[in-house]
Formats: C-alpha cells, sequence, structure tokens
C-alpha cells in the first residue's frame, strides 16, 4: 500500500532556534499518528508544515505524489476542503462562531459541492448526533457551547466532508478531564468507522496511547524516537523518551 | 511441523538511561519454537525474564538481539524488524496477547471491548456483539455488567473481560500471561477448557501459569527461562 503523506528532509529555523531538523515520516491510509513532544519541541510546527500552512526551508511534502508547497495556494485550499481536515486545539479557530452549529456543519458541505438545503441540513443534524449534540441546538450560535460542545462541533464540522487525511492540534488541550475522555472516545470510534488517516499532535501521552497506531517522540525539532505506539511506551530507547513516559502520574 | 512461532537467538537488555545508563540483560539467547496446537508454559523463578519474553514476543517490547517469527498469512513475519503498521497486521489476525491487567477505555461498554478485535477482522458488527456476550456469559459474566465500561469491575471480573477479549478471535498463536491469576475455582476450570479447545482447534499457546496445577493440565511441555546471573 503507498502512502498518503510522504515527508523528507524538512528543515526550518526561527533564528537560532530548530523548530524542523532533518524530519522524515510517512503517512498511510488508515493509520493514526501521534507526534508527541513537550512545548517548544517543533510538533505543531511540524503539523502545520505537513498542512501546507507554513513552507519549509527545506525539504518536502507529498500527498499523493503531489509537492504540497509547489501546488499553490489554491490547488491547497482544494485539498482543505476535499481530502484533507484540520481540528484546531481552540475550537473558535476552527469555527465559525457567528454562523449557528448547523451552518458550521452545512458550509463545509456546501464548500465540498453539496446543494441540495434540505439534504444538507438533514446531513448537519446526523452529524451533530454523532458527535453528541442534540439536533434540537442546530440553530444555536456555538458562541454559546461550552468549550467541550465547541470542540465536539469542530470535529464534525471537520469530519462531515469525509477527509482522507486530518490533521489535529491538541484536540483535548484546555478541556477537563471529564470532557477529555469523551472527545478522546468520540474521536476513537469516528476515526475507526470511517479510516481516517490522522496525524494527532499532543503532549498527552494517555490520549497518544488510546488513539495512535504509531508514535513520533520529537525534541529540539529532531524526531529521537518513533515506531509502534505501545513499543515507545513500554520499551522507550532514547534518554528523552524514557523521560517523558516516566513522568506521567499513573492514576 | 512447522512452528507457528519461534525465536532465533532473541535477546533482551534494558539500558536505563535516567539511572545513569545502567545496563540490565534479561534475555539472552532465547531459542524456543511452539507448533499449532502446542502449549508450552514458561518456568523459572519470580524475576527470570517470563514477562519480558512475553512482551518481545507480542512486539511490545523490542529485541536486543535476534528475531521473533510469526507464521502469518503464508509466510514467516519477524516481529522485531517489521514496521509498525505491518505488527498491527500479525496482531490482528495471528498474534493475540493477554495480558494481566485490563487497560480500560473510558465509555467503551465490557461488550464492544471483547468485540472489537472480532469487528476489526472483518466480522458484522452485530456478530461480533453476539459472539463476544456468548464468551463473557460462558466466564461468568452476567449480562447486567455487559453494558457497562469495566473501570468499576473487580479484578477477577476485569481479568474475564481480558481472557474474553484474547480468545474471542480464534487467533493462531495466543500468549497468556498469568490468565487465572485472580479467577475462582470455577472460572479456572472455564479457562483450562477455553485453552483445550483453542488447542483442538490449532492455535499454539504460550503462557505463564502460576498456578501449577491449571499449568500441568494444559501444557505439553515446560521452557525453563532461567535468571542470567544464575545462567553464566
Amino acid at each position: 500500500m503507498t502512502a498518503l503523506m510522504t515527508a523528507r528532509g524538512l528543515e526550518l529555523r526561527f533564528g537560532a532556534i530548530s523548530a524542523l531538523d532533518d524530519v522524515a515520516l510517512e503517512i498511510h491510509p488508515g493509520e493514526v499518528v501521534a507526534i508527541v513532544g513537550e512545548s517548544g519541541s517543533g510538533k505543531t510546527t511540524l503539523l502545520r508544515v505537513l498542512a501546507g500552512m507554513m513552507p519549509p526551508e527545506a525539504g518536502q511534502v507529498l500527498y499523493r505524489g503531489e509537492d504540497v508547497h509547489a501546488m499553490g495556494e489554491a490547488a491547497r485550499r482544494r485539498l482543505m476542503r476535499s481530502d484533507w481536515g484540520f481540528v484546531h486545539q481552540n475550537p473558535r479557530d476552527g469555527l465559525r462562531l457567528r454562523v449557528s452549529a448547523g451552518g458550521n456543519v452545512g458550509e463545509r458541505l456546501m464548500a465540498a459541492g453539496a446543494r441540495h438545503y434540505g439534504n444538507i441540513r438533514t446531513e448537519a443534524a446526523e452529524w451533530l448526533q454523532r458527535v453528541e449534540i442534540d439536533p434540537a441546538r442546530m440553530d444555536d450560535m456555538p458562541e454559546k457551547f461550552s468549550g467541550g460542545m465547541q470542540q465536539r462541533l469542530q470535529i464534525a464540522r471537520t469530519l462531515v466532508t469525509r477527509p482522507k487525511l486530518v490533521f489535529m492540534d491538541e484536540p483535548t488541550g484546555g478541556l477537563d478531564v471529564s470532557v477529555q475522555a469523551r472527545l478522546l472516545d468520540l474521536i476513537r470510534a469516528l476515526v475507526a468507522e470511517l479510516g481516517l488517516a490522522v496525524l494527532i499532535v499532543t503532549h498527552d501521552i494517555a490520549a497518544a496511547r488510546l488513539l495512535a497506531h504509531r508514535m513520533l517522540v520529537m525534541r529540539h525539532g529532531q524526531v529521537v524516537e518513533q515506531g509502534l505506539t505501545d513499543r515507545v511506551l513500554d520499551d522507550p530507547q532514547h534518554p528523552y523518551t524514557q523521560l517523558l513516559v516516566s513522568s506521567v502520574l499513573a492514576a | 511441523m512447522m512452528p507457528a512461532i519461534r525465536t532465533e537467538n532473541l535477546g533482551k537488555t534494558f539500558t536505563l538511561h535516567l539511572q545513569g545508563g545502567i545496563r540490565i540483560p534479561v534475555l539472552r539467547s532465547v531459542e524456543l519454537g511452539v507448533a499449532p496446537g502446542e502449549c508450552v508454559a514458561l518456568s523459572g523463578p519470580s524475576g527470570a525474564g517470563k514477562s519480558t519474553l512475553m512482551r518481545c514476543l507480542y512486539g511490545n517490547y523490542g529485541a536486543g538481539t535476534g528475531h521473533v517469527w510469526v507464521r502469518h498469512a503464508g509466510r514467516e513475519v519477524d516481529i522485531t524488524s517489521a514496521d509498525a503498521r505491518e505488527v498491527r497486521a500479525v496482531r490482528r489476525d495471528t498474534l493475540g496477547y493477554v495480558s494481566q491487567f485490563l487497560r480500560v477505555i473510558p465509555r467503551v461498554p465490557t461488550v464492544q471491548i471483547v468485540a472489537e478485535p472480532l469487528m476489526a477482522r472483518g466480522l458484522a458488527r452485530d456478530a461480533a456483539l453476539a459472539h463476544a456476550a456468548a464468551l463473557l456469559a460462558r466466564l461468568n459474566l452476567p449480562a447486567a455488567l455487559h453494558g457497562l465500561p469495566p473501570a468499576t469491575f473487580s479484578g477477577g471480573e476485569q481479568q474475564r473481560v481480558n481472557l474474553a477479549r484474547g480468545f474471542a478471535p480464534g487467533y493462531p498463536v495466543l500468549l497468556l500471561d498469568e490468565p487465572t491469576a485472580s479467577l475462582d475455582a470455577a472460572n479456572r476450570e472455564v479457562v483450562v477448557a477455553l485453552i483445550a479447545e483453542a488447542k483442538r482447534a490449532g492455535t499454539a499457546i504460550i503462557g505463564i501459569f502460576h498456578d501449577t496445577e491449571v499449568r500441568d493440565r494444559v501444557a505439553d511441555r515446560l521452557f525453563e527461562v532461567a535468571p542470567l546471573q544464575d545462567a553464566a
């Protein structure tokens, strides 16, 4: 099976700081890959470079063989509408707060070509239900929703067009623990059901274990260790991974 | 007969970077092969490395030296060097592992935890859930508990959920780490029967059994895992 996305030789510096130092990775259809590491390790930068939101200084990102940074803005935007999804840490960055909940979901469908109002509304309602939002709240503004609800709405908005590859940047960051568990379970179920490929950036090791098939550990812009999630976490080889794993509190 | 799983010069040493890089050798030159339908019990004192060997066989631990060959889809795959996607495929179709403790997933009901590996192999949802419920019932887990997440279950109940999840798919190779440790006599009998049935169906089983009576009833032979200091 060929890779959906391949990146190699990625380099990016912010002044004296190396944000990406010769980073390479592959992601295959249906594969969930977690990128873990502390703040400043370069993991969010990597996600943004892979999603075409920020160009690298060197290296290539290929999506189904096409160079993401050479294809031009319009082609990238088209990919974002058709093949990709991006779930931001702060749902306010991924939602339109003055458009109704149903509108937020329907808008993505329309951008992807749906035209029939009734069908769009029906599908939006279905998706609200899937992310456990009462469809009766379809016409409410997301401004009125709790943080956890907004995040679930962002996930519905992202997944409604059935993307092949979804980028997630700390999707559970900033939420209460009980809300996190619900969200993680929801993401886990949807990803398995839809067979999505997901690149998820998180500093939450437990979340990564729950969701990811494979894991990359980043430090100072380098991937210091990668492999099967349970092997990286249970038999870490690199000193930094050993530190990261031993620092997690067991509940 | 061609082994379903075999090791070749398998060695494992842990390097603890946070403790000044101290190296702890646990396994050296392990040569173990298990045929379809055979049950091999790992023996040796506690701390000898039996659980470490099991984890290496499952690919949960990497190997320092050597290989772990598993017969999968008509060929042998080396778990120690296969890429993550191939290890996942081997675990989905061929290699099962019942650990001592259930890793609980928040909010997921018991019956679904057991049915998941069946659905991953393509069984329809309803059939998978029915099979899971039947196996849980056989392990004396009341139907009233099937719809609840096992987070609040007792140790013995969680172990039975774990056992049901491990036995349900009928893996060609099954690793059992203390499968009867916290079970009462009646459930121990169920596990002994499940192991016997799996063997008849051609499953290669490697187990760690604290309970020597259970061990002697299910194992065809013992495989000695000696502490390295003594072996040296």
